[in-house]
Formats: C-alpha cells, structure tokens, sequence
C-alpha cells in the first residue's frame, strides 16, 4: 500500500463532510430556538466539535435539565474519546501543543477513515478528515446559528438516515474478519439492549466492552 | 456567566481534556501488545454500536420507523461497492420519501 497524504484523508471525508455541514446547520438551528444566541453555538463547536454530545446537552437544557445534567450527559457521550485518543496516541508524534491541537481533530468519522487494521492509524488521513470535517461542522453550525428559522428538523428530509448509513458504510471495510464483526454485532447488541435504561451516550460507551473478546486467542 | 455559556465552556473543556489522554499523556509510546489486539476492535465494537443505535435508537426508546427503510437500502449500495455519497443519497432519500409517503 503506497503512502496515504493529508489530502487523502480529506478527499476521503467528502461524503462525511456533507452530511456533517448538514447537521451542523440542525445544530446551529436548534441550538438557537433553544436561546443559545448565535455566539455559543458557534464557540460550542469549535471547542466541543462533537455534535452527539452537543445535541444531547442542548435538549438536557430544553427539557429542565440541570447544568450538571446537561454537562455530564455531553462528557458521557464523548467519555469514548478517551480509548479512542489511546488508540492513536503512538501516531501522533510533536511537541505537546501539537499534540493537544491534533488529538482535538480525532473524531469517530476521522478515526474510522484513518484505521489502517491491526490497531494501525495514518496520521495523515487521519489530520486531513479531522480538518475537513471541523470546519465542515464549524461552518454548518454558524449558518445554522446565523440563518436561525426557516429550516426544518433535518430529520424531515431523511438526514438522521444519513448517519447510520455513513457508519455502516465505515464499518464494512473494518470487519475483515470473524473477530471484527464479531465485535461490531456485541457491539450492537450491547448498544440496543441498553439504550431504554441508560443514559444516551452510555450504551455506546458500554459497546466498546465488546473489544475485550480480543482478549480470547 | 450565564447557564448557557456556563454549559459551553464546561463541555469544552471537559471534551478537550478527554480527547487528550492518549496523545498528550501517552504521545508516541507503543502500547503492549495484548492491548493493542483489544483495541483494534474497538472501531467496529463502536461502529456497530452507532449503526444500531442511529438505526433504531429514538431518545432512550427503541424504534422501528423510515430510517429503517433508508438503511436497508444504504446496506445494499455498500454491498454493491457504491461510493460513500452515493450511499448517503440513497439513505437519505429513501428515509425522506418514506416519511412523505408511508
């Protein structure tokens, strides 16, 4: 396999980019029916750019929820960003700033797109997507936000879709073996039997248990 | 500072922190092997988790609706090696006629 570039990895994120620019807007949007103004939507994906996490702290916060609620439902959904940072840690290499900046770009759409197999990441690929893909939702977010009402729930025109096609569509080329969808059907199975008594975010943070079978020689 | 901006900072840096475990604490060490071999599957563990709950999760209910439909349908374009727009186009169509028509 030749080399995978910076450009490769933005080249590859293309698709992803689009539906995340989308739900960018949707964010920006909802955010600001909730009375986020259009500066804290904004500042909240260019800091967070995580749009589970965000979504679930704004409908926390329209719901009643607490800010403790609010905060620590977004800190579940992205508590998988701790193994998932693990993961890549040997693959990003430079002085700690650089560090701090580029694990910042790790998503699970730029992760996906840079898994080589046998827990190898290009750090290219993996720079290229996160990039694309943060400014593609820093950018959806503040048309969302500046642009305000007149656009409907993404969910009327089938975006929410998107989603779980673009996951699975990342999901297929990584379960190249019994172990792999092994783990990808535990996964799920752990994910849905969990979902109508945990709190969101839990049941995907708990899937990842489904990895210890790589325990089993 | 009001709860909104209070909400924003807290998770920002909250996720900041989380993002930066590995690569600040742990930047270019090598992982032991029997590690590595879990956490290689960790991407489809997490995969799998998010397609079935993007797929079916509504809230903290489970739900069977049009998206149903748009991922089916997505599963074949992937089967049949379509490139990954093609694939969202089709799910997010599909999903969006469902819901006009059904």
């Amino acid at each position: 396999m030749t080399e995978r570039t910076f450009r490769d990895g933005a080249r590859a994120v293309g698709p992803l980019a689009v539906a995340v620019a989308g739900f960018g807007v949707s964010f920006g949007v909802i955010a600001r029916a909730v009375g986020f103004g259009w500066l804290a939507p904004i500042v909240m994906s260019a800091t967070t750019f995580a749009g589970s996490a965000q979504f679930a702290s704004v409908s926390v916060l329209r719901d009643g929820g607490t800010i403790a609620a609010a905060v620590t439902a977004a800190l579940l959904l992205n508590a998988r960003y701790a193994p998932i940072g693990i993961s890549v840690a040997p693959y990003l290499t430079g002085s700690l700033w650089s560090r701090l900046v580029h694990a910042q770009l790790v998503v699970d759409e730029s992760w996906a797109i840079a898994a080589e197999g046998e827990g190898r990441f290009s750090r290219s690929m993996l720079l290229g997507a996160g990039v694309v893909l943060y400014v593609s939702w820093v950018v959806g977010t503040a048309i969302g936000a500046l642009v305000g009402s007149g656009i409907g729930d993404p969910a009327t025109f089938g975006l929410d879709a998107a989603f779980a096609a673009l996951f699975l569509g990342l999901l297929v080329p990584l379960a190249r073996d019994r172990r792999h969808v092994a783990a990808a059907l535990l996964g799920a199975a752990i994910a849905l039997a969990l979902t109508p008594f945990a709190p969101a975010g839990v049941p995907i943070i708990a899937a990842g248990a489904a990895c210890l079978i790589g325990l089993k020689r | 500072m009001s709860q909104t901006w209070l909400v924003v900072t807290l998770v920002g840096a909250g996720t900041i922190a989380i993002k930066a475990i590995g690569p600040v604490l742990l930047g270019g060490r090598p992982l032991p092997e029997g590690l590595s071999r879990v956490i290689e599957l960790l991407a489809p563990a997490l995969l799998g988790a998010l397609v079935a709950v993007q797929t079916l999760g509504s809230g903290q209910a489970l739900a069977v609706d049009e998206r149903v439909l748009g991922v089916a349908v997505a599963a074949i374009a992937i089967w049949r090696k379509a490139p990954l727009l093609l694939v969202v186009i089709l799910a997010t169509v599909t999903t969006a006629l469902a819901r006009a028509l059904l």
